[in-house]
């Protein structure tokens, strides 16, 4: 596609300059979304091997079985999301490529491969305070006992489906949020931490 | 007069912080440490309140939660809070209180002459009273009886305040912070184990901060201190004081209400929220909640200045407060001599300790008594007290050897404090709240648990064990079994316990009720429950009455009906009870523990869930900003904001519909229909699915065309509805409605998971991933034209009902040609973050065709114009497919769901209401309101109710295009009736009477759409 043509985030209104210059000085909670990331949801049999082999020479990394996983291989992460379906993450404007090696090595098998790209943003949140803003509206045990990185979730941040991950060794959480609700999760997240002194945004 | 009560020294206030506050407008000084009720008592104020029914004098009588009387309306304003326990109150600067339930003032109380009328005023008096007329219910008896007997006032403005709300899983959650929680949560923690250790307190050490019990050699609360701090370095104990778990439910989910600023103003003064309910999920729960003293009911037992005397020593030695200058100990067991003690060594003379058992008493206690020299009747009681506005003096005769009559010479004693001790109940609430048991032990003249549910712990007091060193081995222990429970170690204690000294105590005599002089009906008033005017009088007239159970005895004299949920007096109550029926009190049982443990405010069950942006989900499209810029108002679709319509400057809603539905009908009109669930169908057995979850043929459909369908639940009834395309043989783009997107994903995974394993088929939600633009009008095709590519659009080509690969401004885009509004129509879908940018393409293409964005009100004027329908509006789950004319979409030829009840009975009787249009007769413009009622009779107004029902009004509109109003309705036999006329009576009294038309009131050869 044409360079002029242009992307929105759903955080469009949310994340701008004015924003983050504007961020708290000691903000409990730190906030950065990772816009555009090419999204595919995969659909297969993973007791067949000829549909778990060609995925894997496809993502160069097993697909998870083991429920609320996630594996990653370079560019690519890949969510477990139920027996027979998973959320595979690229980089910016790979999906389509992904999707079409995906058809080409699936040919002939019953599979789906859907782009998502534009139905999910990612959002990484990280400082003090990180867990304190979502246990308020999330009810799974997100200790680090419980909710090590490897491991993720589909669950509900107060009224909206993610799916969530910790990342960075367990310092941070990854929220796969659907665009239509993410305007209001960035804004009950805005909420949630006035008390650790809101939230800053980065890059 | 300042703090004329307070003791020169001792208790855990700080006398170099001095606080002001008010109580009823009087300007006093306390200290911090104190609460509200131990500075009132400090200043010589006891007198707090008016009883519910009798509106007796209320004065303080606990020290906790427990305290039934008082009730204190918190500050003014906003955030002022009503019925607040004094008692856990803590003092601040400026704190501002006042009685509640008395006027014009406490101390004289215009409703007291009620009590003077309290013979006329017995249990279940309510209901047999104000019965009569029933005309009288709401206008006379209700706000008469609530303007004498309500408490507090609720604010009238939003709270000022943030209350939030936390879920929070652990180990081991320990509720309790005095001697056995506190051993409890160290022998957890010290293992490692998440724990929760939470206090309804300010500080931890529960009984240890009221008592002068040493452990190791050192004053109890020393010991406290040292294990809370050597708890807040445990990096996963988390330490939770001022914080009452107030409910315990199923599988380890316990509610927590943690006070965060309550304690420094009424309101917060910085950002932190001012209440926080925690929702805590764990793992193992200890309940180490103590134990609550009950007092003994006696004759007007209910003056200001009768207290349990675990409360008399906990003013004394935690508050540093001389709660009297002269009192009588009356007890029924040893610990109230603690109490005579503690009064003794702080100067307050002691006239008598009356002790209802016989003999002279052997325990430790009671000799330190003799050595101290206070005189002691024992085999004595108190028949009845002296006093107005507080306590003067006490009767105290000689009692029988059955303790059911006393007799012989009546001693007079002055005296303004009545320390009374009946044993101790243990707080077994959190124990029962999930369901589990408890049995009478006669040890202890009360109830103890017995089967816990769950992975739930007793220990201590709770457990009745009230001695301190079985208490903390108690918490050792069940720390242990928790900790070991959720895999921590062993259940062997590993911690050492403090030493404590020994006590030897003699046992109690049980005595549920004092006897008088006179039998109880014509005895003075001997209360059970204080707040609510409920006597030993009340539970005998109920058991006469007929009333067997204790839950019966309770609703009938609203025993413990109060906001202190009769924590004093309901196992008082049970006692006598079972006394009136001649029953074992083992046998009578107790009535049943609910949360909360003591009041939750509204805000923290709300928490921040109020309020437009965060009282549900709001899902946006991607050119929700535009829509905005646009001058766009909303509706609600679901959790969807959709643009309604958009009213230029100074336009009404009329004017807007007609313009917007007349640019759609003559120019081109852009609607947002990203809100749209889509649903992605991939499989060998795609074509065989749909073929039977739509009611229609679905294998002939080719690759490349699209059809309407509708769903129906087994039940025949119309589930939802929507277009859905083949996009190759194997694969098909199904649409649903708004609202109904993910109840129809999980009906069709149901079936697919369920009924029909066999089917080889893959759906995926593709709701957000597209955004779609779709465009109705005479001019449609040209703003296509200009903005598509790839895609030949010439109707030959492109015909009505079928889809195309291409491009939309240069992004990848599926262009339907489909139309919901009876225009040439198209949607063209792109992938949602290109969406703005393609609706930007698609404007600047029609601003030379006058394209004009219209929202779902005049998409709906459109649909209705053709008499198309909306599932979830024209339909209501009631009404089937034939019910709409819908015959040629029921496929003979195959099963689907829902098929069999199309032939039930009911789904073919021929008097069922059926789809019709209506338009108004006497003045064509007039709309009838949706859900009008439509009747035979025109003066239904006036007729006999009730009047036969011929239908209803689902949709009803002003038509610009038509120059008339249409409404769409479900008639009787509708189908049959053209032409006929009926009549929508409405509450106002006009009658509106309409014509039943057909519904499609608009190009009904549908020649427009196939342009």
């Amino acid at each position: 596609m044409s360079e002029a043509i242009r992307q929105e985030s759903p955080l469009v209104e949310r994340i701008t300059p004015e924003r983050k210059a504007a961020s708290p000085a000691d903000a409990g909670v730190t906030l950065r979304e990772r816009p555009f990331l090419g999204c595919v949801n995969l659909r297969g049999n993973p007791e067949d091997a000829s549909f778990t082999d060609a995925v894997q020479g496809v993502l160069g990394v097993a697909l998870p079985t083991e429920p609320n996983t996630v594996v990653e291989s370079g560019d690519i992460t890949v969510f477990w999301l139920a027996p027979t379906e998973w959320f595979v993450r690229t980089v910016a404007d790979g999906e389509r490529d992904l999707i079409a090696r995906l058809e080409e090595a699936l040919a002939g098998q019953h599979i789906a491969t859907n782009d998502v790209t534009g139905n999910f943003t990612t959002i990484e949140l990280a400082g003090p305070h990180a867990r304190d803003v979502l246990e308020k509206g999330c009810t799974l045990d997100l200790h680090p006992r419980a909710f090590a990185p490897g491991q993720c979730a589909q669950t509900l941040l107060s009224h909206a489906g993610i799916l969530i991950r910790p990342v960075h060794d367990g310092q941070a959480f990854e929220l796969v949020v659907r665009r239509s609700f993410a305007d209001y999760t960035f804004i009950w997240l805005e909420d949630a931490a006035v008390e650790y002194g809101g939230v800053a945004i980065s890059d | 007069m300042s703090q004329t009560n307070r003791l020169q020294s001792g208790g855990r206030i700080d006398r170099s912080k001095p606080l002001t506050f008010t109580f009823n407008g009087q300007s006093l000084q306390g200290y911090e440490g104190d609460t509200l009720a131990s500075a009132l008592l400090a200043n010589g104020i006891s007198l707090v309140g008016r009883s519910f029914k009798l509106h007796r004098p209320r004065g303080i009588m606990g020290a906790g939660a427990e305290c039934p009387n008082s009730l204190v309306q918190v500050g003014r304003g906003a955030g002022t809070i009503p019925n607040l326990r004094a008692t856990q109150t803590e003092l601040y600067q400026g704190l501002e209180a006042n009685s509640v339930n008395c006027w014009p003032s406490v101390k004289f109380d215009v409703n007291a002459v009620t009590g003077l009328f309290s013979p006329l005023l017995p249990a279940g008096f309510y209901y047999k009273t104000f019965k009569w007329p029933k005309s009288w219910w709401d206008k006379v008896y209700e706000p008469r009886i609530r303007k004498a007997a309500g408490f507090g006032k609720a604010p009238t403005a939003p709270d000022p305040d943030r209350y939030e709300k936390k879920n929070r899983h652990c180990d081991v959650l320990v509720v309790g912070g005095g001697p056995a929680g506190i051993a409890a949560a160290l022998e957890a923690g010290r293992r490692g184990a998440r724990v929760i250790l939470c206090d309804e307190q300010n500080e931890f050490g529960g009984s240890l901060l009221a008592n002068r019990q040493f452990l190791d050699g050192k004053p109890g609360v020393e010991w406290a201190q040292e294990a809370v701090a050597e708890l807040e370095s445990l990096e996963e104990v988390t330490l939770l004081p001022r914080t009452t778990a107030f409910g315990h439910y199923h599988h380890g989910f316990v509610s927590l209400l943690e006070r965060v600023t309550d304690h420094v103003g009424l309101t917060s003064p910085d950002r932190r929220p001012r209440q926080r309910q925690w929702r805590v999920r764990a793992n193992q729960v200890v309940l180490a909640t103590g134990a609550i003293e009950r007092p003994l009911v006696f004759c007007n037992n209910d003056r200001p200045g009768i207290m349990p005397a675990s409360a008399v020593s906990t003013y004394i030695n935690r508050y540093g407060v001389r709660p009297g200058q002269r009192a009588v100990v009356f007890t029924n067991n040893d610990s109230a001599y603690q109490t005579a003690l503690d009064l003794g060594d702080h100067g307050i003379d002691v006239a008598a300790i009356v002790d209802v058992r016989p003999a002279s008493e052997e325990g430790v206690l009671v000799d330190r008594a003799r050595k101290e020299e206070i005189p002691i009747y024992s085999g004595y009681a108190v028949v009845d007290t002296r006093g107005g506005q507080h306590v003067s003096g006490v009767k105290v005769m000689r009692l029988n050897g059955r303790g059911d009559g006393v007799y012989g010479e009546i001693h007079h004693f002055d005296c303004d404090l009545v320390a009374s001790s009946g044993g101790w109940n243990p707080v077994i609430h959190l124990h029962s709240h999930p369901g589990g048991t408890m049995r009478y032990d006669e040890s202890i003249a009360s109830f103890v648990p017995d089967q816990a549910v769950g992975n739930t712990y007793n220990a201590g007091a709770c457990n009745g064990n009230f001695a301190l060193g079985g208490c903390i081995t108690e918490g050792l222990s069940a720390g242990a079994t928790a900790a070991a429970g959720a895999g921590f170690g062993s259940e062997d204690i590993e911690g050492a316990a403090p030493a404590t000294g020994k006590q030897k105590e003699s046992p109690l005599r049980p005595m549920w009720r004092v006897p008088s002089r006179k039998p109880i009906s014509r005895a003075p008033k001997q209360f059970i429950d204080v707040q609510n005017d409920q006597t030993s009088a009340d539970v005998y007239l109920a058991v006469r009455e007929g009333y067997r159970s204790i839950e019966h005895i309770k609703r009938y004299t609203a025993m413990g009906f109060g906001t202190d949920q009769g924590k004093l007096g309901n196992i008082n109550g049970a006692g006598i009870a079972a006394e009136a029926l001649g029953e074992d009190i083992a046998k009578v049982g107790t009535t049943t523990f609910r949360p909360a443990y003591t009041p939750v405010t509204m805000g923290a069950f709300a928490g921040r869930d109020f309020g437009p942006e965060r009282f549900h989900a709001v899902r946006k499209t991607p050119m929700h900003k535009w829509h905005v810029e646009h001058g766009a108002l909303f509706e609600n679709v679901g959790d969807w904001k959709r643009p309604w319509y958009y009213p230029k400057p100074g336009e009404s809603m009329r004017e807007a519909l007609d313009r917007e539905s007349y640019q759609a009908r003559h120019a081109v009109g852009v609607l947002d229909a990203s809100t749209l669930g889509k649903i992605d169908v991939r499989g060998p057995d795609a074509a065989e699915f749909l073929n039977r979850v739509y009611t229609s043929g679905w294998k002939t459909m080719e690759v490349g065309k699209a059809r309407y369908g509708i769903m129906l639940g087994e039940d025949g009834m119309i589930m939802d509805d929507g277009v859905s395309a083949r996009i190759a043989e194997d694969h098909y783009h199904m649409t649903t409605t708004t609202g109904g997107a993910a109840r129809v994903l999980g009906h069709l995974e149901e079936y697919l998971q369920t009924e029909w394993p066999e089917l080889q088929v893959y759906l995926t939600s593709t709701t957000d991933q597209w955004a779609a633009i779709s465009l109705a009008g005479p001019h449609a095709r040209d703003v296509v034209e200009k903005v598509v590519s790839g895609i030949d659009l010439s109707s030959e080509a492109f015909p009505f009902m079928t889809w195309r690969d291409g491009e939309a401004a240069g992004v990848p885009a599926r262009v339907f040609r489909i139309s919901f509004s009876g225009e040439l129509g198209f949607e063209i879908n792109v992938q949602a973050n290109y969406g703005q940018y393609v609706w930007d393409a698609v404007w600047e293409a029609g601003q030379e065709y006058g394209i004009t964005p219209y929202g779902t009100e005049t998409m709906h004027i459109l649909r209705a114009e053709k008499g198309f329908i909306i599932a979830g509006q024209d339909t209501d789950g009631s009404v089937n497919p034939m019910d709409f004319g819908m015959h040629g979409l029921l496929s003979k030829k195959k099963d689907f769901i829902g098929r069999r009840s199309l032939s039930r009975p009911d789904a073919i009787r021929e008097d069922r209401e059926q789809f019709v249009g209506l338009v108004t007769v006497d003045d064509p413009k007039e709309i009838i309101p949706e859900g009008a009622q439509l009747v035979e009779d025109r003066n239904a107004n006036e007729a006999p109710k009730p009047v036969p029902l011929h239908g209803y009004v689902t949709s009803s509109y002003y038509s610009s295009t038509l120059g008339h109003s249409i409404a769409l309705a479900m008639v009787k036999r509708g189908r049959e009736r053209m032409d006929e006329v009926l009549y929508a009576p409405q509450a106002d009294g006009r009658v509106i009477q309409c014509r039943i038309t057909s519904p499609v009131f608009y190009d009904p050869k549908g020649e427009r759409q196939n342009v």
